[in-house]
């Protein structure tokens, strides 16, 4: 990289719930993402501040965090398109309990794409022939909802019905039990739609589509959840779930 | 929210999209008309038709509304599911109430 000799305002989120912005000057490089500035600082200003990451080319999903207000993969935001006059504020994610810094508690999150029942429920054996898929029906192009999500949590952090509802489990998850429902190898669907039709579920959503929105990956769970709760609507009128 | 609210929120939206394209046009009427107060009366008193429109009108915007209520407490006050939910059903009783004591109002001789 090359240092334009250009300096950087950068504040960074420290301590944990009750902590506070701490400033730091960060130099300028071409290039440069947002997670460089943030390993700048922990190798050469200070060691102690703690931030999460792992592949630092938008795949593992663990390097998200609030950058000037919104949510972002901070490896593959470039500091050129965010940091507005110089200047960087970068924070946990919201929505999750803060443990440290730039680091959250992610367990929640987690735990509600089990609550929506976002495994897949196998209807074979591997005893049995490779289901024959076809591409081109309209099944296995709305199975397409969540594959390529990576699990970073910044449709979860920037969701107000999150912020407003913590009992919601949000845009990740939802994305998620859209693709299983549409997957036609996949046998726990009523169990799936029961699930993500009681308090909390889809039909919780807004659609105030900041999900998809600021979705990394392009991907659009507001329609995902959209097509969730036409789907639990059919099957509660038809007696198949339960409210 | 969950599935039963939904699907009565929406299913009473629906039905009151048309009620409210009528009720418009139905004040709209009374306006250009110059209906009195008396005129409008001996209309509507002892209408069948008059007290179904606007007693379907009144029985779902009270469902509709009481729905919306729950979620706003829910969402934006400090109150559990239990006590938005209670409070909502108050609030759409209330509602029909009133609804029906003018419905009454206008429709009885």
């Amino acid at each position: 990289m090359t240092d334009t000799h250009e300096e950087l305002a950068v504040s960074l989120w420290r301590g944990s719930e009750d902590g506070r912005y701490q400033a730091y000057t960060v130099p300028r490089r071409e290039s440069q993402t947002v997670l460089d500035v943030v390993t700048f600082v922990q190798r050469h200003l200070d060691p102690t501040l703690s931030y999460r990451f792992a592949c630092r080319v938008g795949v593992c999903g663990s390097c998200a965090m609030t950058v000037n207000g919104k949510p972002r993969w901070t490896c593959r935001t470039h500091v050129e398109k965010v940091a507005g006059g110089g200047r960087l504020e970068i924070g946990p994610l919201e929505n999750l309990p803060v443990i440290k810094d730039l680091t959250t508690d992610m367990e929640q999150f987690f735990r509600k794409w089990q609550q929506a029942k976002g495994v897949f429920a196998p209807s074979q054996t591997r005893h049995d022939a490779i289901a024959q898929i076809r591409p081109d029906t309209p099944a296995r192009a709305a199975a397409d909802a969540a594959i390529e999500c990576i699990n970073c949590g910044v449709c979860y952090a920037a969701c107000d019905t999150v912020r407003w509802n913590p009992g919601y489990v949000g845009p990740a998850a939802l994305t998620r039990a859209w693709t299983l429902v549409n997957d036609e190898r996949d046998a726990g669907n009523t169990a799936r739609l029961q699930a993500v039709a009681a308090d909390g579920g889809c039909h919780s959503c807004h659609s105030h589509q900041s999900c998809q929105q600021l979705c990394p990956q392009t991907l659009n769970p507001t329609a995902a959840i959209a097509g969730l709760k036409r789907r639990t609507a059919a099957a509660y009128l038809k007696g198949e779930i339960e409210a | 929210m969950n599935v039963r609210l939904y699907v009565w929120q929406r299913a009473t939206a629906a039905v009151m999209a048309p009620l409210v394209l009528g009720h418009i046009a139905v004040i709209f009427y009374a306006t250009r008309q110059g209906l009195s107060a008396a005129d409008i009366l001996s209309r509507t008193r002892g209408s069948i038709v008059w007290a179904a429109y606007y007693g379907i009108f009144v029985a779902a915007a009270s469902i509709h509304a009481s729905i919306g209520i729950r979620n706003i407490l829910s969402e934006w006050s400090p109150l559990n599911e239990r006590r938005a939910g209670l409070i909502a059903i108050v609030f759409g009783l209330l509602l029909a109430a009133l609804g029906a004591r003018a419905v009454a109002a206008v429709v009885l001789s």
